[in-house]
């Protein structure tokens, strides 16, 4: 069993070796932490991710917008053609704009055109976004601008406002200082009219230098599009189809809005604010009372669109990790809105789904409940009495249940709330909640703790029989990390953590699918061919032995020769096996990628279980008859072509042993599928290394030398020189390998397995040219509208007003920091 | 995406340091022959074997048969002689019975001469081990380390040469074959040296050095079964007395099954017999010494002719016939099957 720990640790050295997971950006090679469990990478059921820093890179980047009806973002070709946006596609160039921030990137030059024309509503658009926002700027250096902004969103509508020209470049309690197409304004900020969850929008009131009052606003487009005045509804339904566009490639949107005010109605109502916001008692209400009567009849500006960067090839990922029969749980501490909008973005959840299910209970038999229509709908049986689940469940009533899985009436989703997680992880509700989630192909949990995390592993491990993965980047995933049978550590931002508590880490999700589908799926297989081989050779020389037993008296008399028993296992067979345990492929990597359904048998354990034990014992059991009996037979009152006797014992043991040799390396050249020059050295140089020690062992010198240990003097001369004794081994082998050929090959073409299927095809593929590479941008056809951008909570509108917080360094460093100058900020593409 | 070729690498300049090697061990990308079973490897597989299987089994079955064997069970023929036997305490008394038996035809060439032996138990692990080999050496050796217990010493501490269990039970009948030829009596010459291995008689089995047998094994004594010391197994032959008598070589080399055979003596062909054995009326005069009636033994003694493939057993013909006409069978089996199911696949991808 030393050569399972060499197997191990070869292809943990495969993983550390990958080129195709090395991530260049910040130098860091994929690191198999522990040893132990390749095998186990190809058997994964369940993952649970981490969203922030694992599926996205927690940078949000202002992609596209609609202004006045037109919308931006898009290229187009010379005819007309949308063009895919790549790294080779021409970048807008800013610098006409000293202030620009460098790392931020637009491609439709048409924007900056309109901005440079002084198109009123583009102007107003990004005069909106510089000012309507409570990000707040950081000037360390002239001209090197920082900003800190609570949620990512608001700080790259705040950069992207700065880049086309309206630098949003300080604030006081009173004023906002905006560079306006290089010309400083100060405007007087009168009020911020802030966020909250009820009305998903904010306002600012200002006083422009040239003394008009203008309230802008932006909101979640639900809301806002009721606040508008009716004099726009042609440019709404404009927007509605740009944002429905915008929603449907997963973006955030948020819709702006301005109107300008009466002096005189402002002045009544910054009076009637102030009373309301020094009021003792309902002063939430009033306020938001007030807010709601000035913030209406609002004149539609446009919509933007804000893209939460995937990690790179996150979308392709999970679809191929779903083709092959993983769920995945997302387990996120941020809000349900953001949660399922990286849902859809990143291909978890989709528009194919029958139905998406949201558990948001906030009493014990509400989530019982919610959980309980929902398995409903999902498979009706389960419900019945007749089920074998529930029947099993009376059965073992208080013991350790193993759930098997269910298979649900279609594909759906599942999304729960932290709270409600609660409440579902006691007691009674566990299982109502396994059952539910695990018939969904993917859940969601948001706003959970660290803690909750680790206990949905534990809950999945405890009841599925199933093997998971926990891939997270943060401390606060290292207790899921640490529960799941293997535990993978995204080696980026947030430090090491994760890395340090994990099996497997490498620096970016995509490698995930690799780390399964190839390396995974190879060690599985390779570990599997090694013990079906390890168990038949032993099978096949041991019972050798018991057969002998009825010729000898049940005496305990080896076949062998004892140095034959001793070299066996240690040096004879050790080194082809190996061999190929560590070079093995039946597929490619390009193929069992291309293929993920090859990924599905390692699942259900196919390779190696009782069965597959048992057929090996049979195999082994035919081949030590066969090894035995022709041997046997083959000596039996015969004699050699000089007339001498032939079946003494010594002639015996060593025709049975190189039978026996001959028959188990023809079986692992069988077995092998993938002969590299190492697998044609390691077979032949043990057959050679056999003839070539026992030549040696039964040699004159050795017997004279050492005559107690090599009796054997002369075997090999006299018996390896008999024609009939050879054709007493190509019998054997014959009758041993030949079934095993016709087995195979009939069972392949009869009961083919899935995985039999693919290869069929992968073959037939491989005659035509390969395909082209199917890395595919995904184009999304959801017409889901994305929630309101903003998921932080109630906003620091007050704060700042109040002044109390401007001093020079930010408070809001701890709540989140966007600095679009960081070393972090990384394209896509690169 | 604006530093992008930084990041890519460069031809000549020097990777990060802990980029992984780009090498095909290390990116398991070694180049590899790939088998897979295809209809037209496991097809001429199949029917490759299976004609070479019949082909071989035809020779070999024709010449099995081409063996000319005499087989005569004499356990029962010398039932005077076995009965006496049973007694120990006869051990002495002299036993002699003979055999006739008649050739229609001649047996021509070499004829080998083998006594055969059923359900002894050679192979019993506890009589396997019980020798010294060192001891057959020539050496002085310590009897009571080596495994030969309990026929090691004698209990005044005399070691028996040859020791062990296999040297103790050693076949001592003697056979010798008669011709009668017109009425006259020819003993058949029968050699009675060149029977065994020569790594046996060269390597594994010396006399100790001393000028004269007798002398070389002074101190020692016979094992208890024997009726005559070691150094008087062949008192005519200097060179087949004491441990290199090819008789007692051939009874060391212990059988792997309880029936076997072992070579005896081979016919002189001289005179009558330069063309083998004469058709007529033979006798086997057999002194009578080892008893098999205790473990219900049968003894035979065999006259045979070799050919290339050994004697005249049938097993591997057989089996070669029986394994290549299964392997042919199996082949057009495997072929109609393969050939119905592409059939069937083409007319649903038709339809």
């Amino acid at each position: 069993f030393i050569s399972v720990e060499i197997i191990r640790l070869g292809n943990s050295f495969y993983i550390d070796w990958d080129r195709k997971m090395y991530y260049p950006l910040n130098d860091t090679p994929a690191q198999a932490r522990t040893t132990t469990l390749n095998e186990e990478l190809g058997q994964i059921k369940y993952i649970f991710s981490d969203k922030t820093g694992t599926l996205t890179q927690n940078i949000m980047c202002f992609n596209k917008c609609s202004i006045n009806g037109k919308s931006y973002g898009d290229v187009y070709d010379m005819s007309g053609q949308r063009i895919e946006i790549n790294e080779n596609t021409e970048k807008v160039d800013f610098s006409y704009n000293p202030l620009a921030d460098p790392k931020f990137a637009f491609y439709d030059h048409s924007l900056v055109e309109a901005v440079k024309l002084n198109d009123v509503p583009t102007h107003r658009f990004f005069r909106l976004l510089s000012l309507c926002h409570t990000v707040m700027p950081e000037e360390k250096k002239e001209g090197n601008l920082v900003y800190q902004a609570q949620s990512p969103d608001e700080g790259a509508l705040v950069t992207a406002a700065r880049n086309f020209g309206f630098v949003f470049r300080a604030r006081t309690p009173e004023t906002i200082t905006v560079v306006e197409m290089g010309e400083i304004k100060i405007y007087k900020l009168l009020a911020i009219l802030d966020f909250n969850n009820v009305r998903k929008r904010m306002s600012v009131i200002v006083r422009s230098p040239e003394g008009d009052l203008t309230l802008y606003c932006k909101g979640a487009d639900t809301i806002l599009y009721e606040l508008l005045h009716p004099s726009c509804n042609s440019l709404k339904e404009e927007t509605t189809e740009h944002l429905n566009e915008f929603a449907g490639e997963g973006l955030r949107t948020l819709v702006v809005a301005y109107k300008s005010l009466e002096e005189d109605y402002f002045q009544d109502w910054i009076r009637r604010h102030h009373e309301a916001s020094t009021a003792l008692e309902g002063r939430e209400d009033k306020l938001s009372e007030l807010y709601e009567e000035i913030e209406k009849d609002l004149m539609l500006l446009g919509a933007t669109a804000i893209e939460d960067k995937l990690q790179d090839g996150v979308p392709q990922t999970i679809e191929t990790l779903a083709k092959a029969n993983i769920k995945i749980w997302v387990l996120t501490g941020d809000k349900q809105e953001t949660a399922v909008n990286i849902g859809y973005s990143c291909n978890l959840l989709n528009d194919d789904m029958e139905d998406v299910f949201i558990i948001e209970g906030s009493t014990s038999d509400d989530v019982l409940n919610e959980l309980r229509n929902a398995r409903k709908k999902m498979k009706l049986d389960s419900f019945l009495d007749s089920d074998e689940i529930n029947i099993q469940f009376e059965k073992s009533s208080k013991k350790q249940i193993i759930i098997p899985d269910e298979q649900a009436n279609g594909v759906y989703g599942l999304v729960i709330t932290g709270h409600s997680l609660a409440y579902a992880l006691e007691g009674n509700l566990e299982l109502e909640l396994v059952r539910t989630a695990c018939m969904c192909k993917v859940v969601i949990c948001c706003r959970v703790t660290p803690l909750q995390k680790a206990q949905v592993v534990e809950l999945v491990k405890k009841y599925k029989k199933a093997v998971t993965l926990a891939i997270g980047d943060g401390a606060n995933d290292v207790s899921m990390i640490k529960t799941a049978h293997i535990g993978v550590g995204i080696s980026g931002q947030e430090g090491m953590q994760a890395v340090l508590s994990s099996d497997f880490s490498f620096a970016q999700f995509r490698y995930l699918q690799r780390l399964l589908l190839v390396h995974g799926r190879w060690s599985y297989i390779r570990m599997c061919k090694f013990l079906k081989y390890f168990f038949y050779k032993n099978f096949a020389f041991t019972l050798v032995h018991f057969w002998y037993g009825f010729f000898s008296g049940f005496s305990a008399q080896t076949v062998y020769d004892e140095w034959f028993i001793t070299l066996y296992n240690l040096v004879y067979t050790s080194l082809p096996v190996l061999g190929m345990s560590l070079f093995d492929q039946d597929v490619d990597d390009r193929w069992s990628m291309l293929f993920p359904q090859l990924y599905v048998p390692g699942q259900q354990n196919l390779y190696f279980n009782k069965v597959v034990f048992v057929k090996c014992m049979l195999q082994g059991i035919y081949s030590s008859l066969i090894l035995f009996f022709i041997p046997y037979g083959a000596m039996y009152n015969t004699m050699r072509s000089d007339g001498k006797a032939i079946a003494d014992y010594q002639s015996f043991a060593l025709m049975a042993q190189t039978c026996l040799l001959i028959v188990v390396s023809v079986q692992i050249g069988l077995d092998t599928s993938y002969w590299t020059v190492v697998n044609q050295f390691f077979i032949w140089g043990s057959l050679s290394v056999y003839f070539a020690i026992t030549f040696t062992m039964y040699s004159d010198g050795m017997y004279l030398i050492f005559t107690a240990s090599f009796p054997f003097i002369g075997t090999a001369r006299n018996t390896l020189s008999q024609p009939n004794v050879w054709l007493a081994i190509f019998l054997s082998i014959t009758l041993c390998v030949l079934p095993v050929v016709g087995f195979r090959f009939l069972k392949a073409q009869l009961k083919p397995t899935p995985s039999d299927k693919v290869l069929l095809k992968i073959k037939e593929a491989k005659k035509r040219p390969p395909p082209p590479s199917p890395k595919r941008r995904l184009r999304r056809t959801s017409t889901r509208r994305s929630g309101y951008a903003f998921s932080h909570q109630h906003g620091f509108g007050a704060l700042i007003m109040s002044g109390r917080n401007m001093r020079p360094k930010s408070p809001f460093a701890t709540t989140g920091t966007f600095s679009p100058n960081s070393d972090k900020y990384k394209h896509k593409g690169l | 995406m604006k530093n992008k070729t930084n990041f890519l690498p460069k031809e000549g300049e020097a990777q990060p340091s802990r980029c992984p090697d780009n090498s095909a061990f290390k990116q398991q990308r070694l180049p590899a022959w790939k088998p897979q079973l295809t209809i037209a490897s496991v097809l001429s597989s199949f029917f490759l074997t299976g004609a070479f299987c019949l082909t071989v089994g035809i020779c070999l079955v024709l010449s099995a048969n081409s063996v000319r064997e005499i087989q005569i069970d004499y356990s029962d023929k010398c039932s005077d002689c076995s009965k006496l036997r049973e007694n120990s305490s006869n051990w002495n008394k002299e036993c002699h019975c003979s055999v006739n038996f008649t050739l229609k035809d001649g047996i021509l060439g070499d004829v080998f001469m083998y006594y055969g032996l059923q359900n002894f138990y050679q192979n019993h692990r506890r009589y396997v081990t019980s020798r010294s080999d060192a001891q057959l050496l020539g050496r002085s050796v310590n009897i009571q380390r080596s495994y030969c217990a309990p026929f090691g010493t004698y209990r005044n501490g005399t070691p028996m040469a040859p020791c062990g269990a296999i040297a103790n039970s050693m076949f001592n009948d003697t056979i010798d074959l008669f011709y009668n030829h017109n009425s006259s009596v020819i003993q058949v010459p029968l050699l009675r040296t060149g029977n065994s291995w020569w790594t046996d008689k060269n390597v594994k089995f010396r006399n100790p050095d001393s000028y004269n047998l007798s002398s070389a094994f002074a101190g020692t004594a016979r094992p208890p079964y024997w009726q005559k010391p070691v150094y008087l197994l062949d008192e005519e032959d200097e060179r087949n007395n004491g441990y290199v008598n090819d008789d007692f070589i051939i009874w060391m080399r212990v059988s792997a099954f309880a029936t076997f055979r072992n070579l005896y003596r081979r016919v002189r062909r001289v005179r009558h017999f330069a063309e083998g054995l004469p058709a007529g009326n033979y006798t086997f005069h057999i002194s009578y010494n080892f008893p098999v009636t205790r473990f219900k033994g049968r003894k035979h003694v065999i006259l045979s002719t070799v050919v290339w493939s050994g004697g005249s057993n049938p097993f591997l013909g057989i089996a070669y016939l029986v394994s290549g006409t299964a392997a042919t069978l199996t082949g057009f089996v495997i072929a109609g099957i393969h050939f119905k199911l592409r059939k069937k696949k083409t007319y649903f991808q038709k339809q």
